[in-house]
């Protein structure tokens, strides 16, 4: 980490290649540079999870916590509340759901029902296992769950710029976000700018491949399949428009719009099951807002209704591989 | 309550006639700025924290000019000028917000104390647990107030927890752990203020427990089916010989206030009180292009659009 931390002391306007877990560390360091109303909380974090920040920010900043996750999550939104601006890593997400009554109850709701009175600006961390053999319990992608809560914004960056650009706004942030990051992604290389101000607005998509054929929204995790799919398919001269949405709540709308009206076609990839996930959310407002120009049914690729299976046999096939996803954009055509 | 009776008041309406004392006596222990937080049974808490009344007034009734522009209501008076973060309708939901909003006091460095209500049915959820855990470990600056009235709806101490002395939880965390007298205003506010001194002073949290009874049901107009969970016998008794504001009342005549005086502050109650249905009957209701107002401190452009005459998300 210090070498990285010393890699990084470059001038502004340059870009830096580094890990997906490499520009997240240096958001967060970047940020609490900046204010220090940041605090950094979660379980084993003084030792591995914040990238050793600790050494850097001290124990008044970096809170190693008891496994209590319901009880330090609302800690955290109680401190939130009354100024500071935490971040709060739940690892897994699998575990987000112990701390889930605190994010929906509390977090999401009380601006709301105080009427505008306080503000909860706090960003909660947790990362998505797919493949690995992690089994049921430490595999889950419980976004679209909390899509389904007022008052969240939700954001999911595939690439290091983007998770270096889009954590920053979500910790200058007034409200509650949640970060679901895939833990496939946090080895991806990519450059990423040094400038301590560069941000990515929350809710903005993202054009990661022009294309004029189909358009292809991938989620998280499945970006990593969804482009080996299209260079493949581009070497058979099908030309693919990929669209990250980076950002489930409030989710771009518009960039997909302006997509689909380009190529008539739709279909979105994801690791989320299949029951109302934001494939279906998707699909519903773009069945519902231009049905006219759809020259084809949307498709839909995610994992079953069947919780993730431990056998690396029964798993190879449980998330949409790239052998799905190019036989599914070939029978969109 | 008769402006509940004369249907002015939706939902749900939590009275806390009967546990006075242990709530103005803890909060006349703070300082304004000192943080709280309450529960569902929330009307008491502000006021004995210095809320205006009349906005508490037109919450309950859903006003526009309500404390939380009538997107709270009975169960969630927070007003935040008084130091109210919240309250939650969510049984032990309150417990690690008021410790979290005492570690941030800790960390920014500020003498800021937070006073945290709960009732005995609270006790029993695992935010209590892990709540307390943590104050103590980080020596955290909150007090932990038990409104113990015996029951959790119909469900008695003694049915529901395996220690029926819910002060003897405190040691078990690291921290003192009080019973008082809830009934006896001086009694709360003196135990609380040794908490207070105690939490500012860096020594850490401590969990009160006022022993208080609700004379009136859970919420009003429940109607409990089948054997009564509380005999007719043991209200009226409380109603008689443990009312705080009569045995307060008692303890100033003794102290040589006289009748007078007291009616004279009495009467000055009652028409704030009156003033306060005033300004909330005449509120207007909130306008439902308001709906989408106080979602997000930033909301963000485009996240509301139009579709079919409606708004999406
Ligand atoms: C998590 C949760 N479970 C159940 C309820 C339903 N409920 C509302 S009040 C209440 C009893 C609470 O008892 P206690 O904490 O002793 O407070 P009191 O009502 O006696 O003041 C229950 C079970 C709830 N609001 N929240």
């Amino acid at each position: 980490m210090q070498n990285t931390a010393q890699k990084f002391v470059a001038a502004p306007g340059t870009r830096i290649e580094m890990t997906y877990l490499e520009a997240l560390v240096q958001a967060q360091i970047e940020e609490m540079d900046r204010d220090e109303r940041v605090v950094l909380m979660g379980e084993d974090i003084s030792i591995y999870g914040g990238g050793k920040l600790i050494e850097r920010f001290g124990k008044n900043r970096v809170w190693n916590t008891p496994i209590s996750e319901g009880g330090f999550t609302g800690l955290a939104i109680g401190a939130a509340i009354n100024g500071l601006r935490p971040i709060v890593d739940l690892s897994v997400a699998s575990f987000v759901y112990l701390a889930s009554d605190q994010i929906i109850n509390q977090a999401s709701k009380l601006q709301y029902m105080t009427g505008g009175q306080i503000d909860i600006p706090i960003v909660f961390r947790c990362w998505m296992y797919s493949v690995g053999s992690k089994a049921a319990q430490h595999a889950d992608r419980p976004y679209p769950l909390f899509m389904n809560v007022p008052g969240l914004k939700i954001i999911c960056p595939t690439s290091p710029a983007d998770i270096k650009g889009l954590m920053k706004s979500a910790i200058r942030d007034g409200d509650p976000v949640l970060v679901f990051e895939d833990a496939c992604l946090w080895p991806v290389k990519g450059d990423v700018a040094t400038d301590p101000d560069y941000l990515i607005p929350i809710g903005k998509a993202d054009v990661k491949r022009r294309g004029k054929d189909v358009t292809l929204i991938a989620i998280a995790g499945a970006i990593r399949p969804t482009m080996e799919a299209v260079d493949a398919l581009a070497e058979e001269g099908i030309s693919v428009e990929v669209i990250d949405p980076r950002t489930l709540k409030p989710l771009d709308y518009e960039a997909i719009r302006i997509s689909v009206a380009k190529t008539g076609r739709l279909m979105i990839v994801e690791n989320g099951h299949s029951v109302c996930n934001v494939g279906s959310e998707i699909a519903a407002v773009m069945a519902e807002e231009i049905f006219d120009l759809l020259q084809r049914p949307i498709l839909r690729l995610s994992s079953p209704d069947i919780h993730v299976p431990f056998s690396p046999a029964l798993e190879k096939d449980f998330f949409p591989t790239k052998e799905h996803i190019t036989a599914a954009v070939r029978r969109l055509l | 309550m008769r402006q509940f009776k004369g249907d002015n008041i939706p939902g749900f309406f939590h009275s806390s006639v009967g546990q006075e004392a242990a709530i103005v006596g803890a909060c006349l222990a703070l300082r304004d700025d000192d943080a709280m937080t309450g529960t569902h049974r929330s009307h008491g808490h502000p006021i004995g924290k210095g809320a205006n009344l009349d906005a508490l007034m037109a919450e309950l009734m859903g006003k526009e000019g309500g404390i939380c522009k009538g997107r709270g209501g009975s169960m969630h008076l927070a007003d935040r000028s008084v130091g109210i973060i919240s309250e939650s309708a969510i049984v032990g939901g309150g417990i690690p917000l008021a410790t979290g909003c005492a570690f941030s006091s800790t960390v920014r460095g500020v003498d800021q104390v937070t006073l945290c209500f709960f009732g005995d049915g609270a006790v029993n959820q695992g935010t209590f647990h892990e709540s307390l855990n943590m104050a103590s470990l980080w020596k955290l600056p909150v007090i932990y107030l038990c409104e113990n009235n015996g029951y959790a709806i119909t469900t008695s101490v003694a049915q529901s927890h395996g220690q029926p002395d819910i002060a003897m939880r405190a040691p078990g965390y690291g921290m003192p752990g009080i019973t008082v007298d809830g009934q006896d205003v001086s009694a709360v506010y003196e135990a609380t203020a040794r908490a207070v001194t105690r939490a500012r002073a860096g020594e850490g949290p401590t969990l009160i427990v006022a022993d208080t009874y609700r004379f009136d049901e859970h919420n009003f107009g429940l109607v409990i089916p089948g054997e009564p969970y509380r005999s007719v016998e043991e209200v009226e008794a409380h109603k008689r010989d443990c009312d705080p504001i009569l045995l307060y009342r008692t303890v100033l005549i003794e102290e040589g206030i006289d009748e007078k005086s007291l009616r004279a502050i009495e009467d000055e109650v009652a028409e704030v009180v009156k003033q306060a249905v005033q300004f909330a009957l005449a509120s207007p209701m909130p306008r439902s292009e308001t709906l989408h107002d106080h979602m997000f401190n930033s909301p963000l452009a485009g996240h509301y659009s139009f579709v079919a005459g409606q708004k999406r998300n």
